[in-house]
């Protein structure tokens, strides 16, 4: 199978998926971002978070983010604050600027704390 | 004393030519203090790499590079009435006094957990701090870099807030907003052991910034939480603070806010004040005297900083992400956006030269900064920077709130 075919493949299961459990976790159909993307997004991590909540996340206007400051929530609920934002506090929604499997991969990069 | 004048030349000839060659002279440290002014140098935060790059706005070039800086995200500086030495204040709470005549560090201390600016008093002996963490604004003496002052923000309801738009005005006296307590604090730091504190609680909700106009009179904190801002007039004994252009974004459903807006530099021309819309894609005009809207520019994105050149007659706005590769340039008499700049993505800061003949821009993806005429909007140089932000020049020393 070409690696076309998967891709449209997997986003068909991630629509189906969508469309029956809309309430579901967002890791229910997970593609991982590719690794251009994963770049891109510890750029974003580091730099437009960062604004907010420090270059090397330890916190700002916005609160800490370093993996002990983190380790109470799961990486699915830090990935749905990330796409939702919390309203009455500074913290937008990302919602359309990333996408769920990349809120996911910012969230599992959080918990696992950035790599110098 | 004119050997002297020539091994200094002879260095920045080096440094002009280890510039060339990728490579930069952090060695000036142990040199003796260069002869000549300072009128025409700034500094450059890299933000990413705790360094500053000492420029010079005649010759457009880079003199220097000083590192060691520690955590520089948001990080700025302000200048004493010398125009020989910098405060920088950095994210991690360091603050750091830099000579810009040998290129080197003073003196660094760590002051705070998390700071997020200062100022410094109008007979350049004192420096404040304001701090996320552990809140609260300390204040030091420029010589020594002692801590003479440190008054913690506890709100009206007794819990700590951080601290944010500090600014100074006359006679050593720093004003500053609650960001979480939701206040207006000025300090009279005449005797900095004893400084006299005015507390001005329920401004509204989650002032994020603050200003004052370069007159001294009003203080202006940005509100967050509110469709609105606050202004204090302080000039006028037992004033209380008021909300101005309350509902400037009714009408338009408020947009997510990915970069907060910056009131340093407001755009001051004539009688008006240009100044970011929170939330909107647009400037707001507003009478200076009565801060009534009198006109709302239509913008690219949400604006980060409006700078007026120092004559007042354009004003530059640079943007938030995801639209921050663009720099706008308004005509204040007509209020219309005259020309449209296309840096690249991350254009984070802008300053003008001393009367404004030039602007220079960052470009934080780019790791390069940007030089343009304001009068043709030509570019003419460029200089290659580290993830640039703040560009701060020395004639900043002169003015007043910033």
């Amino acid at each position: 199978m070409n690696r076309n075919r998967v891709a449209r493949l997997t986003t068909a299961v991630s629509l189906i998926a969508a469309a029956l459990l809309a309430a579901a976790p967002i890791s229910a159909a997970r593609s991982e971002p590719d690794a251009a993307a994963k770049i891109r997004l510890t750029h974003l991590l580091v730099q437009d978070c960062g604004s907010c909540h420090g270059l090397t996340l330890q916190g700002g206007l916005g609160k800490p983010l370093l993996p002990e400051n983190v380790s109470d929530r799961s990486a699915e609920v830090l990935a749905e604050i990330i796409l939702d934002g919390i309203p009455g506090t500074p913290m937008p929604p990302w919602r359309g600027l990333v996408t769920a499997d990349e809120a996911l991969f910012l969230a599992e990069t959080l918990k696992r704390g950035l790599t110098p | 004393m004119s050997e002297l004048r020539a091994s200094r030349r002879g260095l920045f000839r080096a440094a002009a030519a280890g510039l060339a060659a990728g490579t930069l002279p952090s060695a000036a440290s142990a040199a003796p203090p260069m002869v000549r002014g300072t009128g025409d140098l700034g500094l450059v935060v890299e933000r990413a790499t705790g360094s500053l790059l000492l420029v010079d706005t005649t010759a457009r070039a880079v003199l220097a590079r000083i590192e060691g800086l520690g955590d520089m995200s948001h990080a700025s500086l302000v200048f004493d009435r010398s125009e020989r030495y910098a405060f920088v204040f950095g994210r991690d709470g360091g603050l750091t006094k830099v000579d810009l005549l040998t290129a080197s560090i003073v003196k660094r201390v760590v002051q705070g957990g998390n700071a997020i600016g200062g100022a410094i008093s109008d007979d350049g002996k004192l420096v404040a701090v304001s701090n996320y963490a552990p809140g609260g604004v300390r204040v030091f003496d420029t010589e020594t870099l002692e801590m003479v002052a440190d008054v913690p923000a506890i709100d009206a309801k007794g819990a700590p807030s951080k601290t944010v738009g500090l600014v100074d005005l006359p006679f050593r006296t720093f004003v500053w907003s609650l960001l979480d307590g939701d206040e207006i604090w000025i300090g009279d730091f005449t005797d900095p052991r004893t400084p006299k504190i005015t507390k001005f609680p329920g401004i509204g909700r989650l002032p994020y910034d603050g200003v004052a106009t370069s007159d001294g009179r009003w203080y202006v904190a940005g509100l967050f939480g509110e469709d609105a801002l606050t202004r204090l007039d302080l000039w006028t004994e037992g004033a209380k603070p008021e909300k101005v252009l309350a509902g400037y974004g009714k009408g338009a459903e408020p947009l997510p806010v990915y970069k907060m807006p910056h009131m340093e530099g407001w755009g001051s021309a004539g009688n008006l004040l240009l100044i970011p819309a929170v939330a909107h894609h647009s400037v707001l005009a507003v009478d200076r005297d009565t801060f009534r809207e009198v006109g709302r520019i239509a913008a690219h994105g949400q604006p980060v900083f409006c700078v007026a050149r120092p004559d007042g007659r354009q004003v530059w706005v640079n943007y938030a992400h995801p639209k921050n590769d663009t720099v706008e340039v308004i005509d204040v008499p007509s209020l219309k956006v005259v020309h449209t700049l296309k840096p690249g993505p991350a254009v984070l800061h802008l300053e003008f030269t001393p009367r404004g003949h030039e602007v220079w821009i960052s470009v934080r993806d780019a790791d390069r900064i940007d030089i343009h005429e304001t009068k043709t909007f030509r570019k003419v140089g460029e200089i290659a920077a580290k993830s640039p932000s703040g560009i701060f020049f020395t004639p900043r020393a002169h003015r007043l709130g910033v």
